[in-house]
């Protein structure tokens, strides 16, 4: 009897969980759907959901038209560059504040958190500032820079709480054995540490490609990313529904599929451990 | 083992990451400081010396301070309500056994990896438009008038927007949260005949806590400085003005950096009073 029961429940379980699920993705599916219609057929009264015309030339306009491939190089450069240069300056520092911590390291922690919470409309001036004496203004540079910057405490911590898990024994039983410094941290550290870096690259990958208020506010023709380019489909003339659609899934769909594989990550790295 | 020279070397190699968000937190924060006690307007005249406590008395008495607020309230105690609810049941929901969990889960994180610039224009066009968006043919085929959601319903609109993107986020933390609860303590309750709501109201929700908590901090902090989805969808109008893009306009619209940094500091000061008690549970964890 209990056996039946669970599986009525199992079908009720399924059947909810998967209503709710498809509803909460719907507008994505959409997009996706739309992109593939004629501007005709993605207005069409009433909606048409998959019986039309499949078609591809939405994606060959949008591509051929604004400059897409400029957009999307530059959204690779921004997010790639900021994230890489990031996990180059935070591997030492988490390195050290996890294998030789000092009273001061959970103060040091905490506070590079805090900077995480200054918001940047109080800052966006200065900034501002900053970049035009500098001549950072809409340069990929510049916004490297600012992303790194932002992302940072995010990267530190999450290499911390990696390289915390590596156990010390591991390194003390190489050197028993008689390993250099370098033969240790080449073949015992790196090894261990890479799946932690992996993750950590990937999520903040995910945060600096959205990221859309300093790549917004500090940047014009030349060095505006996908976020930027998006924005641009704001005002509402003509028929553009498949072309927004179209743009919109190219911009979307790398991050969806690298999200899909950081689902664990976002957790610790966005809760800063507070949630296990 | 940890000798003095290894110190010094973890120094050395913590010093990098240390100054420059150094110079990132202190630089532009000491600019805004100075900034809020000057007139100053770049395009007009540019720095005319320093007016005190002007700024900051000035950004509060204006006309448009006070709606602002209510606009952040509103817009961040709304997704925070939305979210949290949704998410709780969402999460129990998740939990539950059934086929095809993993996919499930899939759909429903989706929402947080599409770009804030995506799903505003995605909303506003596609569901959200009086004439054409889906909306507005479902409204039509229930025979009722289509909504002008971002005009006549503005704010509830950028609610419904945000709170789409944020529900990922709560549902996982709080998910990973129900995950450690212990299985045998709800079993015992049931059979001791504890229906599912008390079993809900004394063993999940309490063991819940400390996530909800997180929850509604990490995302105070980042819905106090949404911008882009109000960019995108009303620049402003329609009674969406909230603080951050009030001082946005400020800034860079209207040039006013005076008043727009004393609106930053005020801006700061909110979010580090939020931070603190994020900091203090984060804290509390890094003992444990």
């Amino acid at each position: 009897m209990a056996r039946s029961v669970t599986t009525q429940r199992k079908i009720i379980n399924t059947a909810a969980a998967w209503t709710v699920g498809m509803l909460i993705f719907f507008p994505i599916l959409w997009t996706v759907l739309t992109s593939f219609k004629t501007e005709a057929t993605a207005i069409a009264d009433p909606p048409v959901f998959l019986a039309f015309d499949w078609t591809l030339e939405n994606y060959s306009t949008v591509m051929e038209r604004s400059d897409y491939m400029r957009f999307l190089w530059n959204s690779v450069i921004i997010a790639g560059g900021s994230t890489l240069l990031g996990i180059i300056i935070a591997v030492p520092a988490a390195w050290s504040m996890a294998f030789v911590p000092s009273k001061r390291t959970k103060d040091i922690l905490l506070w590079m958190l805090s900077t995480k919470m200054l918001p940047a409309v109080g800052v966006l001036y200065p900034i501002y500032l900053i970049f035009i004496k500098m001549g950072l203004l809409d340069t990929r540079t510049g916004l490297v820079i600012v992303l790194m910057l932002m992302n940072l405490p995010i990267i530190v911590w999450m290499l911390y709480t990696y390289f915390k898990e590596i156990p010390g024994e591991i390194l003390e039983a190489a050197r028993m054995d008689g390993a250099s410094l370098k033969e240790e941290i080449l073949y015992v550290l790196t090894p261990m540490a890479i799946p932690g870096i992996a993750s950590t690259l990937l999520l903040n990958f995910i945060l600096a490609w959205n990221e859309a208020f300093w790549t917004l506010n500090l940047t014009a023709a030349k060095a505006a990313p996908l976020t930027a380019f998006i924005a641009s489909y704001s005002s509402p003339e003509g028929l553009f529904y498949a072309k927004l659609s179209a743009a919109s899934t190219m911009a979307i769909a790398p991050i969806l599929i690298l999200g899909w594989f950081s689902q664990k990550q976002l957790v610790s790295g966005l809760t800063f451990g507070a949630v296990k | 083992m940890a000798t003095q020279h290894s110190r010094s070397a973890a120094r050395l190699m913590m010093a990098p990451a240390v100054v420059l968000l150094l110079g990132w937190m202190l630089v532009p924060l000491i600019m805004t400081l100075l900034f809020s006690f000057k007139k100053y307007i770049p395009l007009r005249g540019g720095d005319l010396g320093w007016v005190g406590f002007d700024n900051y008395i000035r950004f509060v008495t204006s006309s448009a301070f006070w709606p602002s607020v209510s606009a952040t309230l509103i817009v961040v105690g709304g997704v925070l309500i939305i979210t949290v609810i949704f998410g709780v049941l969402l999460a129990i929901l998740l939990n539950q056994p059934m086929w095809g969990q993993g996919v499930v889960r899939i759909l429903v994180i989706a929402p947080f990896f599409v770009m804030p610039t995506v799903s505003a224009l995605v909303w506003k066009n596609m569901f959200m438009d009086p004439v054409n968006g889906l909306f507005a043919h479902l409204w039509k085929f229930f025979g009722a008038a289509p909504v002008e959601w971002l005009s006549q319903a503005s704010l509830q609109s950028i609610v419904m927007i945000v709170s789409w993107q944020w529900l990922p986020f709560a549902t996982l933390i709080l998910l990973t949260a129900i995950q450690s609860l212990d299985s045998e303590q709800l079993e015992a309750a049931e059979m001791d005949g504890a229906p599912p709501v008390k079993r809900f109201a004394y063993i999940t929700l309490p063991h819940l806590g400390r996530a909800i908590t997180v929850v509604v901090l990490i995302q105070t902090i980042f819905l106090l400085a949404i911008f882009a989805e109000i960019f995108v969808t009303t620049q402003g109008s329609f009674g969406t003005k909230t603080l951050t893009y009030l001082i946005y306009q400020r800034v860079l619209e209207s040039q006013n950096v005076g008043l727009g940094s004393a609106g930053g500091v005020y801006a700061i000061i909110l979010a580090n009073i939020v931070a603190i008690f994020l900091m203090r549970m984060v804290g509390k964890n890094l003992d444990a």
